[in-house]
Parts: C-alpha cells; sequence; structure tokens
C-alpha cells in the first residue's frame, strides 16, 4: 500500500471532475462578484445539480478549491463546510483587485491489460452496491479513497475489481495501455474596487477563458466578448453553453450555445440581468501523458451579469 | 412636466464660476422602514469618455467591520463607470447622506465645455434603487428630468 496522501489527492481530482462527464452540472456561486469598501468577504455555494443553481443534488467537495490573490499568489478558503445537497465556503478579500477562485483539475484514467486481464486506471466508479443512486455512498470521499490496487483488488464490494487509481500505479508487463487525460478548470471572479487582469493571464496548458470583456465588468445591455485558448492559442470552433440560473421561475430554460470564430471569441448578448453558468469542453489528441490518446477539456465559470 | 421653482441664486453668488448647477430632489418616501439614499451624481461626455463624479453622498462615518463604504457597489452604474476608481472620502466629491429635500450642486469651474449625459443614481438600504439620466450642455444649456421612485425632478442650469 502506498502513502495515504496521493491517493486522496487523486480523489479530490476526480470528485471535481463531473463537469464535463455526466449531464449534471457542477457549479460555484458567489454571494458576490462586484465589492466595494474594505474587508469585505464573499461565500461561495459549491454543488453539483441539473438546474443552476438550486443545489438539489451533490455538494462539491472543497478540498481542491484554490484562491488566486488579486497580486497572482495564493489565498486561501475559510469556514468549508459540506452540507447534503451543496458545499460552502467563505474567502477573505483583503486586497484591491479581481480574485479567482475554483479548481483546476487533472486526471489520466484508461485501461490495460494484465495477464490477459482487464484492468482500469482512474476511473471514477459509480455508487457501491446497495447504495441508491445519489445517495450518501456517492457524494463521500470514502468512495473514491477506497483502496484499490494490482496487489488486492480493493474491497469486496468495489466494481470493477481489477481498478489502480493512478498512471503511476500501472504494474510493469501491462499491456494494450489506453489512457485518456482530462484537464478541468471551475473559477469564479470576484473583484474588490477596480477590475484586475493578473489572475486571467493564460498559464497555456489545456482550455482556458480569454476574455476581452473582464468578467467582472458585465453589464447586461452591454454584448461580452470571451475568448478560449487551448494550449494558449485561440481555439475556433467550439461550442459554448450559457445558462441563466433561476429556472424555477420562468418556463424556458434559456440556456444559449454559441461557437467560437476562427480567433476562439464568442460574443454574448445577454437575455436578462442574473447570474450566468458557462460551460465549454473540448477533445483533442495532443496530451502531454505517454500513452494518452486522447484529451479532454473542459472550462467553467459563473457569471453576474447586473442590470444596467 | 410641474415647472420647478430654482432656488439657486444664494449658489450661483457664491461660485460665480461654476460651469452650471445639478439640483437633485430626494424624495419623502412613506415606507415602514426608512433610511436615507446613497446618491451619486456623475457626468459623462455624450460621445462616450470616462465618467466624472460631481459628488457622492454615502455613510461616511459608518466605520468598524462594516464601514459605510460597503455599500457603494450599491450605486451600480455609478460604480462601474467610475466609481470603483475613486478613493474615498473624495475630497470635494464625497459627503454625508441627505435627508428628503432638494439640494443645488455646482458643477467644478474646470469642467470643459460640450455635451455630456448627467447621471443622478439613488440606492437605498431595504429599499429601491433608481437612475436618472439627461443631456446637458455645459456651460449654457438647461434641462431637466424627474425620477419616479427613489428620485424626485433632476435639473441642470447655468
Amino acid at each position: 500500500m502506498k502513502s495515504l496522501a496521493p491517493r486522496l489527492l487523486a480523489a479530490v481530482a476526480l470528485l471535481a471532475i463531473p463537469a464535463g462527464a455526466s449531464a449534471h452540472r457542477q457549479w460555484l456561486l458567489p454571494s458576490v462578484t462586484t465589492v466595494s469598501g474594505t474587508d469585505s468577504w464573499v461565500t461561495v455555494d459549491a454543488a453539483v445539480s441539473n438546474d443552476l443553481f438550486d443545489p438539489d443534488h451533490m455538494p462539491m467537495p472543497t478540498g481542491g478549491i484554490k484562491v488566486t490573490q488579486p497580486d497572482g499568489s495564493a489565498g486561501e478558503i475559510r469556514n468549508a463546510a459540506q452540507g447534503r445537497y451543496r458545499s460552502t465556503f467563505d474567502v477573505q478579500l483583503d486586497k484591491p483587485g479581481t480574485w479567482k477562485i475554483g479548481t483546476f483539475a487533472t486526471n489520466v484514467s484508461g485501461t490495460f491489460k494484465l495477464n490477459g486481464e482487464d484492468w482500469t486506471v482512474g476511473r471514477r466508479r459509480g455508487p457501491p452496491p446497495g447504495a441508491g443512486a445519489g445517495g450518501p455512498g456517492a457524494a463521500g470521499p470514502a468512495m473514491a479513497g477506497r483502496p484499490a490496487g494490482p496487489g488486492g483488488p480493493g474491497a469486496p464490494n468495489a466494481a470493477p475489481a481489477r481498478s489502480v487509481a493512478t498512471v503511476a500505479d500501472i504494474p510493469a508487463g501491462a499491456t494494450d495501455i489506453k489512457l485518456s487525460e482530462s484537464i478541468s478548470r471551475n473559477e469564479i471572479f470576484v473583484t474588490v474596487g477596480e477590475p484586475t487582469d493578473t489572475v486571467l493571464r493564460p498559464t497555456g496548458k489545456g482550455l482556458e477563458f480569454d476574455p476581452q470583456t473582464h468578467p467582472d465588468d458585465l453589464v447586461a445591455d452591454e454584448p461580452a466578448k470571451f475568448r478560449f485558448l487551448i494550449d494558449g492559442k485561440p481555439a475556433p470552433g467550439l461550442k459554448v453553453t450559457l445558462v441563466p440560473g433561476g429556472k424555477r421561475f420562468r418556463d424556458e430554460e434559456g440556456a444559449q450555445e454559441l461557437t467560437t470564430g476562427a480567433d476562439g471569441m464568442i460574443e454574448v448578448k445577454w437575455a436578462m440581468p442574473g447570474m450566468y453558468w458557462l460551460n465549454v469542453t473540448a477533445t483533442d489528441a495532443r496530451s502531454s501523458t505517454a500513452n494518452a490518446g486522447e484529451r479532454r477539456m473542459s472550462y467553467t465559470t459563473t457569471l453576474e451579469v447586473p442590470a444596467p | 412636466m410641474r415647472t420647478t421653482p430654482f432656488l439657486l441664486l444664494g449658489s450661483a453668488i457664491a461660485t460665480p464660476a461654476a460651469a452650471g448647477t445639478v439640483t437633485v430632489t430626494i424624495p419623502r418616501l412613506n415606507v415602514a422602514e426608512y433610511h436615507r439614499p446613497y446618491v451619486a451624481v456623475w457626468l459623462e461626455p455624450e460621445g462616450g469618455g470616462p465618467a466624472r463624479t460631481i459628488a457622492v453622498w454615502y455613510d461616511i462615518k459608518k466605520g468598524g467591520n462594516e464601514p459605510g463604504t460597503k455599500w457603494l457597489s450599491d450605486l451600480r452604474a455609478w460604480w462601474r463607470k467610475g466609481g470603483r476608481s475613486l478613493k474615498m472620502p473624495a475630497d470635494g466629491v464625497s459627503g454625508a447622506t441627505r435627508a428628503p429635500g432638494r439640494y443645488t450642486i455646482p458643477l467644478p469651474r474646470d469642467l470643459r465645455p460640450g455635451n455630456y449625459i448627467l447621471n443622478v443614481e439613488a440606492a437605498r438600504e431595504t429599499g429601491g434603487r433608481e437612475l436618472v439620466s439627461l443631456p446637458v450642455a455645459v456651460p449654457n444649456g438647461s434641462g431637466k428630468a424627474s425620477g419616479r421612485t427613489e428620485l424626485g425632478p433632476v435639473s441642470f442650469s447655468r
């Protein structure tokens, strides 16, 4: 058995993925995105659900949440708590400028053969037998932390039994290794005073949000321009989904799907003021991991669009 | 629209070189819980350009964990147009909240002649928010508009 820490990290990464992997939407909902004054805080709800922003399915684990302060240095979340349907946490906004709060998760999953048997790597497994869909077992960190490895096929009720947690656990002698890398981001932006750009600078890794209109400078009667990059280059032809919150109070979902142009840009016209969930996914073959034929990327953010 | 009598002589005499005078009316409201509104007055060049804040009335004395500046962003149009880049308190610009009544505000002497949009925005704790805008020609123009809920008549004159 290897040490527990890497496994827990892998577990967090796995749990932070589902946005792109299922119909459920993973979301972060800040209490505020535009802040005046000093010593302000933002409190954030984090959950996975179908309707935005109604917590009615699973809480999002807060272990993978990172805070980037306006100067680019790391900050911290406070008062994290996990409820049945949502997690909450706070960030003390003690510096002026734009803060970034969210997850950046990478994961490699796939299959291989060992002695003629099929094995899986890094797969997020379904709920254990006996747990109903969406039951407590499905969300608890205990699930992904369950030991599993070549040396012992894991707990008796683990399914599938032949599974290893990470690429590093693939035993020597494995054949037919087929891997897929996933990179996902789910971020929100909160600005104290004047918006700044330090936390928006692209890193050049995976699918990134490169807004031409600052995400905390939106208003319902002005179109916004957002660019998306893959490995730092404009990404044309991506489908970007925008869903306004509050579906319970109207008939239609109101989602819009926009496709990035040759310059990787979309122009969004807001149907109404409110909080919007934005998601874009992309798949290519340019993984940095050996043996990974496919790379799946996902970017998610929540935008506040005030009335004029 | 009802003609509003102008009582601006005192102000006009005190600041003869002002580029004009703005009159703002805060209405008396019959509500269970009343707090004086936060108010911002600013000018934007008609053809676009940086906004110039003329006046901001907020709870300048409230300190502690939740100082009066905490709710400045409730004046959301002003905050976005220029409030967020001002350091508070701002000399000659910021002041305490005002009770219901009519107030005259001289425009700064160094305001360049030209066409502007005059904006007055009010936001009230446990109440509403309203923005009144009207085009004004500085220095010789005049104009008036009126709010419906959080603001009464707003006017500009030389």
